[in-house]
């Protein structure tokens, strides 16, 4: 499946300071959809080099990060059972405190 | 005797001059604030004589309570269709509190005083300093060393004689916050650390007040409107703070003027929109902004949560106890962020700065390992330094064996001596166990031993 996962706020800086990766994730197998849950394990296993506590806590994100699905706060679809689909957009964001 | 009566001469005269210079600035402040009495008393006079001259049918009360020196200044917001003298009239009654007055509060102190909010109200307790001009351009190299606050209200006083500015020099606590934002209709947040942006916006909650709310680090920046209109509040969206680690300060990771600014400029916008009653605020939906790939992404955040602490259904914060709430245990980080000033190394594992000056100057063979970033050791280092980042220190220390063979002592600096603790105990367990770090790092360096040596 093909995905675009960008990483702002900081988080860049635990993936080789790259944003945009585009990447392309099969699904885990005797599984028919591809869930948030299976992308987090992905993303940090493939793609977070540095500090993986940093990006995460337990099998979610830490505090302080959020997540986006196609520009939407994944609360608004079902946080790690939301559904990807072929060309989605998710976008890990951490939160700003410096003005 | 001579020299010490010159010296107290020239101490007399500093504070005398310094003395002048306050009742200057207190004359200046008070004529500003007579002349814009005047103004306001001389255009009242003369709106009554021209309703009392005209004939009742003539119909001169326009439906609004503009003056012509209100009509000429703010004419070309009056001339938007979508703003007009509604906006206008909204907004001169309204009332604004913008907490901070540095890289955020700047551009949005400037554009709400020039656009006529009725009633403009900073908060800060910090002084300029050389190193905030960069961004924070409300302040001038003059205030330098004087309070961000009187300089803000200064600048804003030049631009904008005729609306209310009120001066708050103190930090916002708990102990001040609910009594301050209780006299404002909108609170800007432009304070720059996590207990701040949680009390603030609990204390909006409270007390049932909108809140734009903006950030901005490296060339990112972001912003929200919260407690509007049913909308969430910051705490439905981050109800656990995060991790100290993950907080991040523009004084350690280095923040590009403009982009503030540009966070800033929306959120004036934003509370000129709240304000005026005008157009669509960014409730319910947040900003991104990254400056290096020039894009803004809007996306659309969570709703209020029901289960929110402090603004869900059942709530377990009040005012009462908003007063004695920890903001600091809760989010792990100081209200005013001061560096951190860890003691990590026993006494033994250390020297000072001025110790170390006496090592080269006794020419005793050592190494001095420099484990800042490359790009802070690009800035400035100490001569005959090697620069090995701390994250680089252990893979590349295989690599310095046969630089470390054979010499007295090793010794490790940083910028402030919290880094090089971490590099010492590094070193330590690698076995290098003649290696020191230099207490208060290249700072101390330069406070105590180098007074022309940078610092950043």
């Amino acid at each position: 499946m093909q995905l675009t996962l960008e990483f702002g706020g900081g988080l860049e800086l635990l993936c080789d300071s790259v944003k945009i990766h585009s990447v392309d994730v099969d699904l885990p197998s005797e599984e028919k959809q591809l869930t948030m849950k299976h992308l987090l394990a992905w993303v940090r296993s493939n793609l977070i080099k540095e500090r993986p506590e940093m990006f995460m806590k337990g099998d979610t994100v830490r505090p302080g990060v959020l997540v986006l699905v196609n520009d939407c706060d994944w609360e608004l679809s079902g946080q790690l059972d939301t559904t990807l689909e072929n060309k989605d957009v998710i976008v890990f964001i951490s939160t700003l405190h410096g003005g | 005797m001579e020299s010490n009566g010159g010296v107290d001469e020239s101490t007399r005269l500093l504070r005398e001059l310094q003395s002048l210079k306050d009742s200057k600035r207190d004359i200046e402040a008070r004529i500003s604030v007579i002349e814009a009495q005047l103004q306001q008393s001389q255009s009242n006079q003369l709106l009554d004589k021209k309703a009392s001259s005209d004939c009742p049918n003539c119909v001169s009360d326009s439906g609004h309570d503009l003056t012509p020196d209100m009509i000429y200044r703010y004419s070309r917001q009056l001339l938007l269709p979508s703003f007009g003298v509604k906006g206008q009239s909204n907004l001169l009654k309204s009332s604004i509190l913008v907490i901070g007055a540095g890289g955020l509060g700047s551009p949005a102190l400037l554009y709400l005083a020039a656009c006529g909010v009725g009633r403009l109200g900073m908060v800060d307790h910090d002084v300029v300093e050389l190193n905030n001009l960069h961004r924070q351009i409300i302040h001038g190299e003059a205030y330098i060393g004087r309070s961000k606050v009187e300089s803000a209200a200064a600048a804003c006083r030049s631009i904008n004689s005729t609306i209310e500015i009120i001066e708050h020099k103190e930090a916002l606590r708990t102990s001040n916050a609910l009594e301050i934002v209780s006299k404002y209709d909108i609170v800007i947040d432009a304070t720059d650390n996590a207990p701040s942006r949680y009390m603030i916006s609990d204390c909006c909650v409270l007390l049932g007040k909108p809140l734009v709310s903006g950030a901005a680090l490296g060339l990112e920046g972001q912003l929200a409107v919260y407690n509007y209109n049913g909308g969430p509040c910051y705490r439905c969206l981050f109800p656990t703070p995060p991790p100290t680690t993950a907080c991040q300060r523009c004084s350690d990771s280095g923040v590009l003027g403009v982009v503030p600014g540009v966070i800033g400029c929306l959120q004036a916008l934003e509370a000129i929109k709240l304000a005026s009653l005008v157009g669509e605020p960014l409730s319910g939906r947040m900003l991104l902004f990254d400056a290096l790939s020039a894009r803004i992404r809007i996306v659309k955040i969570r709703g209020r949560s029901s289960q929110c602490e402090v603004c869900g259904e059942n709530p377990t914060l009040t005012q009462q106890n908003f007063q004695h709430f920890d903001y600091e245990n809760f989010t792990q980080s100081p209200l005013s962020p001061a560096p951190l000033k860890l003691k990590l190394l026993p006494e033994g594992s250390r020297i000072t700065s001025k110790e170390y000056e006496k090592v080269v100057k006794n020419g005793n063979t050592h190494v001095l390992i420099d484990v800042r970033p490359s790009h802070h050791y690009k800035i400035v280092s100490l001569p005959n330094s090697m620069n090995v980042p701390l994250a680089n220190l252990e893979e590349k220390l295989p690599e310095m064996e046969s630089v470390l063979k054979g010499v007295e002592s090793v010794y490790v600096v940083c910028r402030r001596g919290n880094d090089s603790q971490r590099a010492v105990n590094v070193l330590h367990k690698m076995g290098v166990f003649n290696a020191k770090d230099i207490v208060g790092g290249l700072e101390s360096w330069a406070r105590d031993v180098d007074h022309r040596f940078p610092t950043y």
